[in-house]
């Protein structure tokens, strides 16, 4: 790890115009990520931009009932949060269900955006990487790639995206509201990650020396029947091989309103748009959240080792609604 | 030192200032062991994935080895040599010790503190990944035995102490509820404050 | 000469039992019974109150701190270093490489030579992780920074990494101290061509990795003439005899001290980089240097257990007599050296089969040296063997521990030597009782919870239970405390507290009245905290200290101020004894969850039963096996290196990648042992550091077959692998996508 200058902001905009003042100045939120990554010689800022102490750390219900989530809140916070826990249950599950107690308590919401993948030849810098050095190549491809991509990626890149609570918020349709230069700004989460092709290096559509604020949740009554299903090979503090936030409205046996988003699937947050189109004013049965999961899966090209994410991925999206359709039966 | 890249600060531990000179490289848990021989704090992996670290910050359970020291400035750092009450050790380590919640001892620093810290959340409401229903409403869940496990498993423990360690857990949540109920009230402000 | 035969421990000396007698003798009134009695730690409040310093946190003035610089190709050779640069970086105070580094004395290692130790010698890199060079500085991130920015560059040349069972580099190693001889009893192929009843199968374990918690750790000074370093190991006196060989230096000039050692499972059993490099760099630069490996160096640095390839054929009768076992286990070694994992061990002492072969064959690869890992041999060949059986069990239509104690063999079935004793049986009953088994249906997918298939399985254990020579001391202070002097190690087994227990009832004094002091290679050679000996071991030199001791109190009115000492060796009476088959056993059950639509399993209970012989403390006995308990569920359920073989390293060199069991992951085990009496070893003790791992793994693959009708033949049972597979009834077998 080289040296690096360290410095505080105390608003905003002094944070987006101290991070100006240095074009290898990186923002530290809770570090978790960031600090591990230099320790691993993989980020290497010349100056740190501490964002922590910025007024950011609120959550607020708007007037439109929509959710505000500051960028500081702590995942911790975040999860505990009786209006998450109570409208977007899924949300709280999903933040619950990563890393452990004491990382959630120093991890924020806008770090947790920004998380790069854990793939094993990205984090060593012996190892060429197409993500950290572009154009030297992909050595997980014909490598280890039991845990990586099977949708969307190129063969510039099969990393996945390692967050779970991103997997709630694309679920329920959030937008990043960011902050540069020339002010604030809104992004979609759907439009916030960009799709791999062969930039892998450019994982998100953040303009230069933008500080991402805050993400709002628009009210959606749907998503207060919400669950969050993560499989690992752990039982606990362990990635993803696979994971689903899924909010179901069943109304006579027929879905009225879905939401469906995978996890440790694709660079990013997978929203599953094509299983909700096909389940949505259908029959809330095994056989439709099959036909759904399948029509969403159809893309699917998984590599030598990963093929098993198709049948779990279909698998959970079956078991997940069937729950939550007993449980509005109930 | 490069004055633009190590920084003068001043640490707060175990109710004690410290001023000191820290190249901003160093982590909290350098800090600690490095510059205030405060080696009660483990270094096991040094990249958040092990536990062995875990230090309460502001009252919250952190992992220092991600943890920037001069980010740490105007923070109250809590680590194991804190923990008791003088010579009278927490309900925490006295069960560590009485049910013998580890074996080679190294992970046991962060355990402990991850300890005092998830009882703490626990009475503060917080739900976990180990919680059936996390709404409000659904109320609380008890601090049973799975609710431990998933609680405590940002703590590794290669001995494979987990058994002894849910009981330690057990029993010194069940001194503070009892302490609770004899003073007539929760103190949970402390975790959501 | 024959072995003691007293059979009691805490009766071992006449002459203190008479000693106490005499009320106007210097030596306490005697009392006994401190062994057999629950005892928490003596060192607990240190370790509770984080004041244990464990080896990298004892303070010393003008500390440099050293930081390894490893390869980053899998085979080749060092072409240069560009040291120049690095040394001018600030606060650096040297670079250590092959061209600079002091010389080691070659053909130096505690289990026959070992090049694995000849690190910065010369220009050749045997892996991916080797030691290339040390960069000292004045702070950790001084020594950080300009370790990754020392350019190394290599020749590389072509390597080959990965094993795999039909490695054309195959042999036979030949028979050592550490290698066993492949054996044949009958006619394995005759006996399987006659038998009613024919399992033939391959099973595999992966790498495997220590992973202690505590990274190793030295620092090492020059003091007064004498190199003093404190380290991270399992036995003190070993590591100092071998870093004087290593180091040229006399015996008696070299001190190394391990008070606390944060976990080792065999990684700190032998001399590791760290110390040898923290040594050369205090002896450049004469000041004190610390040397910690990173949690990504202990991946390439301090061992690992070998992957496994082994084919298990057993044959019976209709009726489950064994007719023939064989078992050929095939492993990997670096080209660097030769270790041997032993999986046939078990094989060798399970059970009575009319013909009983094994074979152990080797590949060596540009991989670091594997070593042993608790329970070497004795874990990865239990989970081929007992899982053989469970299956040979589901074709014969019988219970599997009806199966297993059918083939109880009268003698040890390779050696031909009487068992010291054998209580396998009286482990089973015990367990079977206290688990419930005899309720259980032996049909697969019987049951279910919710989404949950439920299962159960059992394996039997075994591990060796040996005793080594060793020294200790004991003295009388003026002040009726004694002070045992021993070099052995609590690497969290809780040696210290047992210790002091059988040095209470063998000097006849209370537990308080004794202090026991370890890990100082100055206190004469003891054998390591290893191979399950440990204890029973230091235990009868204890003893035998406190006899003379006895002797020599008997002779005295008074003590003087500077104490009176004995001291005792026990290598006359351990290798005096009689040939025998001194094992301990166990039986391992485990009940399992499976979901087969996400792959997952999850254990919900186990119970272990053992026949462990004396147990010294109850409390960390139970510990002790709780611990080897849940490794085993680790190494059934998670545990897994992941070798690139583009590259040659490690794809999975962290805490993060290398799944070892979160406390989630572990459910309510309980351990329990039955009488055992034994006096092999005349302290009745056999050791219980290992024997808990063995057969877990096979216990929890046996009950997940029970859940789901599925076998699960390759470690660990990971959820791809359960998911694929299904169920054998549901699906008509695997499913391929």
């Amino acid at each position: 790890m080289r040296e690096f200058g360290y410095k505080r902001a105390t608003d905003v905009p002094e944070a987006v115009a101290l991070l100006a003042t240095d074009p290898e100045a990186r923002f530290l939120g809770g570090g978790t990520n960031l600090v591990d990554l230099m320790k691993t010689g993989v980020e290497s800022p010349a100056l740190l931009v501490d964002v922590r102490g910025l007024p950011l750390d609120r959550i607020e219900v708007a007037d439109d009932g929509a959710l505000k989530i500051g960028a500081t809140v702590t995942n911790s916070d975040l999860a505990a949060d009786p209006e998450v826990r109570r409208r977007y249950p899924a949300l709280t599950e999903a933040v619950l269900a990563g890393a452990s107690g004491q990382l959630r308590n120093m991890a924020t919401v806008g770090g947790n955006l920004l998380q790069r993948t854990r793939c094993g030849y990205f984090g060593d810098t012996a190892q060429p990487c197409n993500k950290r050095v572009p154009g030297s190549g992909c050595p997980a491809l014909a490598g280890e790639h039991h845990n990586h991509a099977i949708l969307d990626w190129s063969e510039h890149c099969v990393a996945t995206h390692p967050s779970d609570m991103g997997v709630a918020l694309a679920a329920f349709d959030a937008v990043v509201s960011i902050h540069t230069a020339d002010g604030p700004a809104e992004l979609p989460l759907s439009e916030f990650y960009l799709p791999v092709g062969d930039t892998p290096h450019r994982e998100n559509a953040l303009p230069p020396g933008a500080l991402i604020t805050g993400v709002t949740l628009p009210a959606a009554p749907v998503a207060a029947r919400s669950r969050y299903r993560k499989v690992r090979e752990r039982a606990s503090f362990a990635f993803a091989n696979g994971s689903i936030a899924a909010a179901l409205d069943v109304e006579d046996g027929t879905v009225r309103d879905v939401r469906l988003a995978f996890g440790a699937v694709a660079s990013r947050p997978w929203r599953a748009r094509k299983a909700e189109r096909a389940l949505t004013g259908g029959p809330a049965t095994a056989e439709a959240f099959a036909a759904a999961a399948d029509a969403e899966l159809a893309a699917a090209e998984p590599l030598a080792h990963n093929g098993y994410k198709v049948p779990l991925i279909r698998n959970l999206v079956v078991a997940m609604l069937t729950e939550l359709t007993q449980e509005a039966a109930r | 030192m490069d004055p633009t890249k190590s920084s003068a600060i001043s640490l707060r531990v175990n109710g004690e200032r410290h001023s000191l000179t820290v190249d901003n490289r160093t982590t909290l848990l350098d800090a600690l062991r490095e510059h205030l021989d405060l080696t009660g704090t483990k270094k096991g992996c040094d990249q958040g994935q092990c536990g062995a670290c875990t230090v309460l910050l502001d009252g919250r359970r952190a992992n220092s080895c991600l943890q920037l020291a001069v980010a740490t400035e105007g923070r109250e750092v809590t680590t194991v040599e804190g923990i008791a009450d003088g010579e009278r050790l927490h309900p925490v380590q006295q069960a560590f010790l009485d049910f013998d919640g580890y074996q080679c001892g190294y992970c046991t620093s962060g355990q402990i503190c991850s300890a005092v810290a998830v009882i703490e959340e626990h009475a503060a409401g917080w739900p976990s990944a180990a919680t059936a229903d996390v709404r409000p409403e659904a109320g609380p869940s008890p601090l049973d035995d799975d609710e431990i496990r998933e609680r405590m498993s940002g703590n590794l423990c290669r001995c494979g102490a987990y058994v002894s360690i849910v009981r330690a857990v057990a029993e010194a949540a069940a001194v503070r509820e009892a302490a609770d109920s004899a003073a007539g009230g929760s103190r949970g402000e402390r975790v959501t404050a | 000469m024959t072995a003691p035969t007293a059979p009691s421990v805490s009766a071992p000396s006449t002459a203190v039992a008479a000693a106490g007698t005499t009320t106007a003798s210097p030596a306490p009134t005697r009392t006994s019974g401190a062994v057999g009695t629950p005892h928490t730690r003596l060192e607990g409040r240190l370790k509770v109150t984080g004041a244990a310093r464990y080896a990298g946190e004892v303070p010393f003035a003008e500390l440099a701190h050293g930081w390894l610089v490893t390869s980053t190709v899998a085979r080749g050779r060092i072409r240069s270093i560009e040291a120049e640069p690095v040394l001018a970086m600030p606060g650096v105070l040297t670079v250590l490489h092959h061209e600079n580094a002091p010389r080691l004395t070659p053909g130096v290692g505690m289990m026959g030579p070992d090049a694995t130790l000849q690190v910065l010698q010369d220009d050749r890199v045997p892996h991916v992780g080797w030691p290339v060079a040390l960069v000292v500085a004045e702070t950790l991130e001084q020594a950080r920074e300009a370790a990754e920015a020392l350019v190394v560059a290599y020749d590389a040349e072509p390597h080959d990494a990965v094993f795999h069972a039909g490695h054309p580099g195959m042999y036979t190693p030949e028979p050592s101290r550490y290698v066993l001889p492949d054996s044949d009893k009958g006619d394995v192929e005759a006996e399987l061509g006659a038998s009613a009843v024919v399992v033939d199968e391959e099973y595999t374990t992966p790498q495997e990795y220590h992973s202690a918690m505590e990274p190793h750790a030295a620092v090492a000074r020059w003091e007064n003439g004498r190199l003093e370093a404190i380290d991270s190991n399992q036995g003190s006196h070993a590591v100092a005899q071998d870093l004087a060989k290593l180091f040229s230096l006399d015996a008696a000039s070299v001190r190394v001290r391990s008070e606390h050692v944060g976990g080792a499972f065999g990684s700190k059993g032998t001399i590791r980089p760290h110390l040898l490099l923290a040594v050369m760099a205090t002896t450049v630069l004469d000041r004190p240097v610390r040397v910690v490996l990173t949690r990504r160096q202990m991946f390439s640095l301090v061992g690992s257990r070998p992957a496994t390839a082994q084919r298990v054929r057993l044959g019976a009768d209709s009726d489950g007599r064994l007719r023939a076992l064989d078992h050929e286990a095939r492993t990997f070694s670096s080209t660097v050296h030769e270790y041997v994992e032993q999986s046939t061990r078990h094989s060798r002492i399970m059970y009575a089969a009319d013909a009983l072969r094994t074979r152990t064959k080797v590949v060596r690869l540009d991989v670091p040296t594997p070593a042993f890992m608790r329970a070497p041999g004795w874990a990865p060949g239990s989970f081929a063997v007992e899982s053989a059986m469970d299956e040979l069990a589901e074709k014969a239509g019988m219970d599997p521990i009806a199966l297993r104690s059918r083939n109880e063999p009268e003698a040890g079935p390779v050696s031909g030597l009487p068992f010291s004793s054998r209580n396998l049986i009286a482990c089973f009953d015990e367990g079977a009782r206290r688990f419930g088994w005899t309720d259980r249906d032996p049909r697969p997918r019987a049951r279910r919870d919710g989404r949950w298939l439920l299962g159960t399985g059992m394996a039997a254990a075994a591990h060796s239970a040996g005793t080594a020579p060793s020294t200790a001391s004991i003295t009388a202070g003026a002040d009726g405390a004694f002070t045992v002097r021993i070099a052995a190690a609590d690497i969290g087994t809780g040696a210290r507290t047992a210790l002091t227990q059988i040095a209470a009832d063998a000097l006849g004094a209370p537990p308080e009245r004794v202090r026991v002091k370890i890990a100082d290679s100055d206190f004469g050679p003891a054998f390591l905290a290893g191979g399950s000996m440990g204890t029973a071991s230091w235990a009868w030199a204890i003893t035998e200290a406190a006899a003379a001791l006895g002797e020599k109190l008997a002779l005295v009115d008074q003590i003087p101020a500077e104490g009176i000492t004995a001291r005792a060796d026990t290598s006359e009476l351990v290798s005096g004894r009689q040939p025998r088959e001194s094992n301990a056993f166990g039986a391992q059950f485990a009940e399992v969850s499976v979901d087969v639509a996400s792959g997952e399993v999850r254990v919900r209970r186990m119970l272990g039963i053992f026949a462990v012989g004396r147990v010294v403390n109850p409390l960390t006995a139970r510990s002790q096996l709780v611990g080897g308990m849940t490794m085993g569920l680790s190494m059934a359920l998670h545990e897994e290196g992941i070798r690139d073989t583009a590259s040659g390293g490690l794809a999975n060199a962290d805490l993060a990648g290398y799944h070892v069991a979160a406390n989630a992951d572990v459910p309510v085990i309980e351990a329990g042992w039955v009488d055992d009496p034994d006096t092999y070893n005349p302290s009745g003790i056999k050791g219980l550091g290992e024997i808990g791992i063995v057969g877990v793994a096979a216990a929890i693959a046996n009950a997940v077959w029970h859940a789901t009708g599925v076998r699960h033949r390759d470690l660990p049972i990971r959820l791809d692998r359960v998911l694929t597979a299904g169920t054998a009834i549901e699906n008509g077998g695997a499913v391929t996508h």
